[in-house]
């Protein structure tokens, strides 16, 4: 996967391989290596189903149950967007992953002078209720999960998919819904964010003290690694910052007076397979076995499902190449195994056009099935963990731990990790190994095949999605027609209403419901929100 | 070329986020003996035309991931115009396709660098098309 350092002679034989990590591979691994890590099978590993969970959280592994498949999905109008879900669930798709426009996730409307150009461009353009009365149009919402791609106004978006359901007769205690609001990582990694940390922090927060109250069966945050990742940070850096970041939440919910096992199995992860396939795998037993101890040595949670690290774990973006694109099938198919072998629940693949445009239904496809194969005809179901026992890999796996434990206690120095982001030196690590990666690949001391190695030959077309305005023009029709035929005073007073909480430090979701029933906007909202919290403002890192 | 060191504004017009590439040309213009300034995210068109001025650069550079490349660089272009900042050069990179680099070229860019461009080529580019100054 193009992400280790090869040392060789001048006859081509491998003389070190340096992971990104900092790790050094060695040729061979006996019984010697395990002692010299103190390896000990119950205090590493146990069974799978067992306390540090590093084998898998579940007994029985995907004998009990295959992961779900959530490929990201989203462009255009809300009817663009539901026909395409339609699709992907009648293939064999087992959740959807909700992709937003940049004006939804940045919270202004289509007709925002703000947002010309970019209405359903990177995802579906969202309004009002009406729009997801749409896109989740004749979708069983009690039987599949739906993951929101949305931070800053992760809260507005739950509380417009509570809305959805109860109009399709859906229960709020009956649907699974998943809001990433992760806004600390947005900040790092993916940029769309709005409110400065502390008001961001505590929006956070109410989207997770309701769930726990009112929607029993929602993930109400999905600490996305991920993106932190993609942005340039280290597999290390990845997990330790993920564990740093859920802790700021966990605090947050703690100081509203709510006991550790009430809230925090519902927490899940969102995390990149992108790198070395032993580092990766290493990566996410080390995750597994530290989120456990993480919870139940500093939190002292007693349930063991509190102590679950749940996630999806995706194919990164990262990895795939604009150059001979069709490789990409095959690095994500590698991306995918990597996963199944490390006991991910949940997973996605960026689709071998994605380096240039949204996915074709084509694409979108060969990544359900490269997912769906390895379940159904390469043999991953059949063992839980099955690269446990490894020399190597147990090797590696106690390495990665003890460099994520190092830095962790980085963050702890800093103050944690509300501050480490909040001064922009997190962000600065993370621009400076982009920077190392990238004259990495331009010196081919990290190689990449066909863009530092193998660069001839075909080079493969891919189809591209065209942008087109008449989404945009559609959308904006909508959206009058919506603030024409809807109550306006029921609009203004649960617009109110919804101020009044957030001056008062309230829990907003209860009032963000009303305002989405009332088909307020997602503009009308996020301005009751701006008006009060402000913006934030990004720290210096040059 | 005089001996004044090269001053560049690296913007991220528009409301996408990514900044990893934009970042990681911060730190490669840097290292290339350039002076660079950093717009921050979710900036408008007016705002990194007035940072032009006030920073006076000799090069804009957008970093734009979204697809929004063509009416972005056309309002940038525009605005640049109107301001009488013909002195200030133009860099695009991000996500561009191929097909759409003519298209940038035709409305005023001076050079597009797609996403993998080599940091020589960018760096020599700004360097030999920055014009003189008195």
């Amino acid at each position: 996967m193009g992400v280790a350092r090869y040392i060789k002679d001048d006859k081509d034989r491998i003389e070190d391989v340096i992971l990104q990590s900092g790790i050094h591979i060695k040729p061979l691994y006996t019984p010697e290596d395990l002692k010299e890590v103190g390896f000990n099978y119950t205090k590493d590993l146990g069974n799978s189903g067992e306390y540090p969970f590093t084998r898998g959280i579940h007994k029985l592994g995907y004998r009990s149950r295959e992961w779900t498949t959530r490929q990201y999905t989203g462009f255009g109008t809300p009817e663009d967007t539901n026909q395409r879900f339609k699709l992907m669930i009648s293939q064999g798709q087992t959740g959807l992953n909700v992709a937003f426009d940049l004006p939804t996730q940045m919270g202004y409307d289509s007709d925002d002078p703000m947002v010309e150009g970019e209405v359903g461009r990177v995802g579906m353009a969202i309004d009002s209720l009406r729009d997801f009365e749409i896109a989740f149009k004749d979708i069983a919402l009690d039987r599949i999960g739906a993951g929101l791609t949305i931070n800053a106004v992760a809260s507005i978006m739950l509380a417009m998919y509570q809305a959805v359901a109860e109009k399709f007769g859906f229960s709020k205690q009956a649907i699974s819904a998943t809001p990433q609001n992760d806004i600390l990582k947005e900040i790092v990694g993916r940029g769309a964010w709005i409110f400065p940390v502390e008001p961001a922090v505590r929006l956070i927060g109410d989207v997770i003290e309701y769930s726990i109250k009112e929607m029993p069966r929602t993930n109400p945050v999905s600490v996305a690694g991920y993106h932190i990742r993609e942005a340039g940070a280290t597999p290390v850096q990845e997990i330790a910052y993920a564990i740093q970041i859920a802790n700021a939440y966990i605090d947050n919910v703690l100081e509203r007076g709510h006991a550790i096992d009430e809230f925090v199995a519902r927490f899940s992860f969102n995390l990149d397979v992108f790198g070395n396939l032993w580092e990766q795998v290493a990566k996410f037993r080390a995750a597994r076995k530290l989120w456990a101890k993480n919870i139940k040595e500093k939190y002292g949670a007693k349930n063991d499902k509190s102590m679950f690290l749940r996630g999806i774990f995706g194919g990164g973006g990262g990895g795939l190449t604009k150059e001979q694109p069709e490789n990409n099938i095959v690095r994500s198919a590698y991306y995918a195994l990597a996963a199944a072998l490390s006991g991910a629940q949940t997973t996605a693949l960026c689709s071998y056009d994605e380096a240039y445009t949204i996915p074709t239904p084509h694409a979108a496809l060969i990544s359900l099935r490269t997912l769906q194969l390895l379940m159904d005809e390469v043999g991953l179901r059949d063992t839980v963990d099955p690269l446990a026992g490894s020399y190597f890999i147990e090797t590696l796996t106690k390495q990665m731990e003890a460099k994520i434990v190092e830095e962790m206690a980085k963050i702890d120095k800093m103050g944690g990790m509300v501050k480490a982001i909040s001064t922009g030196s997190i962000q600065k690590e993370v621009a400076r190994q982009a920077y190392e990666f990238e004259k990495g690949v331009q010196r081919s001391e990290l190689i990449k095949i066909g863009v530092n190695k193998y660069t001839g030959g075909e080079q493969g077309e891919v189809e591209l999605h065209e942008y087109s305005d008449t989404s945009a023009i559609e959308q904006i029709k909508s959206l009058k027609e919506v603030r024409r035929t809807r109550n306006g005073k029921e609009v203004a007073s649960s617009l109110k209403a919804l101020e009044k909480a957030a001056r008062n430090e309230e829990n907003v979701m209860p009032y963000l419901v009303d305002c989405c029933k009332a088909y307020a906007t997602v503009g009308e909202m996020t301005s009751v929100f701006r008006n009060i919290f402000g913006e934030f403002v990004e720290p210096s890192i040059f | 070329m005089s001996d004044r060191v090269i001053r560049v504004l690296i913007a991220k017009p528009g409301l996408d986020g990514h900044d990893r590439g934009a970042k990681v040309m911060a730190h490669a213009l840097k290292d290339a003996g350039m002076e660079v300034i950093y717009s921050g995210l979710h900036q408008t068109v007016p705002a990194i035309v007035k940072m032009a001025v006030q920073e006076d650069v000799d090069v804009i550079g957008l970093s734009i991931m979204s697809g929004a490349h063509i009416p972005i660089s056309k309002k940038v272009m525009d605005l640049i115009k109107e301001e009488g900042l013909d002195r200030v050069i133009v860099v695009v990179g991000g996500v561009i396709p191929a097909k759409d680099i003519h298209v940038l070229k035709g409305i005023g860019v001076a050079g597009v660098f797609p996403g993998g461009t080599p940091f020589e080529e960018s760096v020599n580019f700004i360097k030999e098309n920055v014009p003189s100054r008195s």
